[in-house]
């Protein structure tokens, strides 16, 4: 008996489509309390792969300071994780791309854990990524709860992480790898080094079985492109926060911002 | 038999996994993952290696001045109606008990080849120690304090600037020890390859808080044997210490742990009162969660948001304890009391006067719980005097009241 036993709409999009993924983190409640389901639809439009859409923390030990002022800015704006969920009811009238949460383990903790896991499974959030739930935690504490609501876990890499930790990660990920480019908190940064090259040519001769994503550090068509040569996608993060954060007309600097990423307005 | 006694022996010890009960582990993300599983694989190989537990001891003796006194303070012991001894972790060098678990890591760091040191500091007392010790071994070093601390604590600020680390101000959330945590630790994610991070109390993922309070143990192993040559036996019937993150307390506990009729007294910081909203008594006040990577109690709102401790002493104002300190409330080894910000300055005052010793704020919480306490006139009482108190002279004059 396989214990996945929902459809995954990340695996639906993949099926389609190997490469070029883009993936799209914001976090709930930013700007404004309410952006965060028209947030979703309008990236939807603008044509991003997936959405990542970050539950707020007080102390969000993996990132930099854009998305923690987000937060900030989110939980002073009132978001809680209840709130979200209720934001989130009937999302997937309007969205069909995958869905996934990121945050931190304190707030999921004190949902309750199976609730969350509940409440993930009834809005229709397809994967979950809590950088500050270790691999070992998750095997041994975790796993067969996620998989019961259909929830999958995503695995972080970074250029420091083991060939043998690398294969085991594959082996119990589903959904897709998030290869983070360099041993970095999150945090747009201009260019792509050597050393990070070198880290995407290791992993792609890795061949692993499940798909990546290169996340922290994409901000643009170039970075995005660039990443897209050595794994299936890329993760953008704080670069977008920033366009959130100067927009005067959300649908329409998403819909620009997400065009010029993937390069269209390049043909 | 055998089975029970040994699971007894370990019991108040960290398992093999990380755990003290179930409270613990290491929530760290996978960024860090290699860091501190190095450390993991190497902290006991290194501290128990002949080579290294010279080395310590050396610097703990001819460079700190250990051991430390224990000293009968008589006329507290009269007003008290016990025996009071004072261990006085406050004429360690730099002021502190902090000193002794920045030694032990720098050391450490060093023999993993380690070329840089990071700190956080809240009070500054740690990062002090820290700043001191990375002079000494020529090793560059650099400081993360809440932009808030740098502001109440500029004496240390520019104590750390004089001996050559790098102080930088931790400007997200709250800009406080928790955030100035955060900021190492993201430092550290940063540059994962040639520093180390120098946690300054029994709290973070493991194996800092054992490590840590393996560092502090030579605090009880001292008790033991002084009190032993005072009174013919190693064991008080107290001991006493106050508790931020918990490595004071850890170090005076360590060797006791077993020893279950030797109570442990924990002192937490009420603030201006536990349930006034600007207290920082953890026990009284947090729940079960993750706090820089370990499963302990920690403040929060009911959505898991991590608040904001109020103390006067920056070294008591953070909203965590360490795992060990959760198990020993967990399972009532250890018995919590809480400090009002005006008791504990009073009882620093009580100290100056009887006694001739202005202790720092934090250790004060730790005289003014003698209050609480019912003692009996053959009680033996271990007080942790965990700091001095040249660092919070101008709490004490804005105070006022003496
Ligand atoms: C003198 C003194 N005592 C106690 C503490 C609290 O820390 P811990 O609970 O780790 O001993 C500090 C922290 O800065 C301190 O400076």
């Amino acid at each position: 008996m396989s214990v996945v036993n929902t459809y995954n709409r990340i695996d639906q999009v993949f099926e389609e489509k190997e490469e070029s993924i883009l993936s799209v983190y914001y976090t709930a409640g930013f700007p404004a309390l309410n952006d965060t389901v028209r947030i979703a639809e309008y990236l939807e439009k603008a044509g991003a792969d997936f959405i990542e859409i970050g539950m707020p923390f007080s102390d969000p030990l993996a990132d930099g300071p854009t998305i923690q002022d987000s937060s900030t800015q989110a939980l002073h704006n009132g978001m809680s994780l209840k709130l979200l969920f209720e934001q989130l009811r009937d999302v997937r009238q309007s969205v069909s791309l995958p869905m996934i949460l990121m945050g931190y383990m304190n707030p999921v903790m004190q949902f309750g854990v199976e609730n969350f896991c509940q409440h993930c499974q009834q809005v229709g959030v397809d994967a979950l990524i809590l950088p500050d739930l270790p691999m070992q935690e998750y095997l041994n504490e975790y796993k067969e709860l996620f998989e019961s609501y259909g929830l999958y876990n995503i695995f972080l890499i970074t250029p420091q992480t083991s060939e043998a930790r690398i294969r085991l990660i594959d082996e119990h990920s589903h959904g897709f790898i998030y290869m983070v480019s360099s041993a970095s908190i999150t945090g747009a940064k201009s260019n792509i080094t050597e050393e990070q090259l070198a880290y995407f040519d290791r992993i792609r001769a890795m061949k692993l079985k499940n798909p990546t994503l290169i996340g922290f550090g994409i901000s643009n068509y170039e970075t995005f492109s660039h990443a897209c040569s050595y794994a299936n996608g890329a993760i953008i993060g704080s670069a977008f926060i920033k366009v959130l954060q100067e927009s005067n007309d959300l649908e329409k600097s998403i819909t620009q911002f997400i065009t010029s990423v993937k390069g269209a307005d390049h043909r | 038999m055998a089975a029970v006694t040994e699971l007894q022996k370990t019991f108040y010890h960290v398992d093999e996994n990380g755990y003290y009960g179930k409270f613990g582990g290491a929530y760290i993300p996978e960024m860090l993952y290699p860091n501190v599983e190095e450390l993991k694989e190497n902290y006991l190989k290194i501290m128990y290696s002949p080579d290294f537990q010279q080395e310590f001891h050396k610097l703990l003796k001819d460079y700190v001045g250990r051991p430390t006194p224990l000293y009968l303070a008589s006329r507290l012991s009269e007003k008290f109606g016990a025996s009071i001894y004072l261990k006085r972790e406050d004429l360690c060098h730099t002021g502190a008990h902090k000193v002794n678990n920045t030694i032990g890591q720098v050391l450490l760091a060093r023999r993993l080849n380690k070329k840089r040191i990071i700190a956080e500091t809240g009070a500054g007392q740690h990062g002090v120690a820290t700043a001191t010790i990375c002079a000494l071994m020529g090793m560059p070093c650099k400081v993360f304090m809440g932009a808030v601390d740098m502001q109440r604590q500029k004496p240390n600020v520019e104590r750390m600037r004089i001996l050559g680390a790098e102080v930088i101000p931790a400007n997200s959330g709250s800009k406080t020890l928790k955030d100035a945590t955060n900021e190492a630790l993201r430092h550290w994610i940063n540059n994962p390859v040639d520093s180390h991070y120098v946690i300054g109390s029994v709290v973070g993922p493991h194996p800092y808080p054992d490590m840590v309070a393996r560092f502090q143990a030579v605090v009880s192993a001292e008790i033991r044997q002084q009190l032993k040559e005072e009174t013919g036996t190693e064991k008080p019937d107290y001991v006493v210490a106050c508790v931020g993150g918990g490595s004071n307390a850890a170090g005076a506990y360590y060797h006791f742990l077993e020893d279950t009729e030797v109570k442990l007294i924990a002192v937490e910081a009420a603030g201006m009162g536990v349930h006034s909203g600007k207290s920082a008594a953890t026990t009284a006040l947090g729940k079960i969660g993750i706090i820089h990577s370990s499963k302990t109690l920690l403040m929060q709102t009911d959505d898991g948001q991590i608040t904001e401790p109020h103390s006067i002493s920056a070294g008591l104002d953070y909203p965590g304890i360490g795992p060990l300190h959760a198990h020993l409330y967990d399972t009532g080894r250890g018995t919590f009391y809480s400090i009002t910000d005006d008791e504990a300055m009073e009882a620093g005052i009580l100290l100056s006067r009887m006694e001739g010793i202005i202790p720092a704020i934090e250790s004060a919480h730790a005289i003014a719980v003698l209050h609480q306490m019912e003692l009996k006139s053959d009680d033996v009482v271990v007080v942790s005097l965990s700091g001095r108190g040249d660092k919070d002279l101008e709490t004490y004059i804005r105070w006022g009241k003496y």
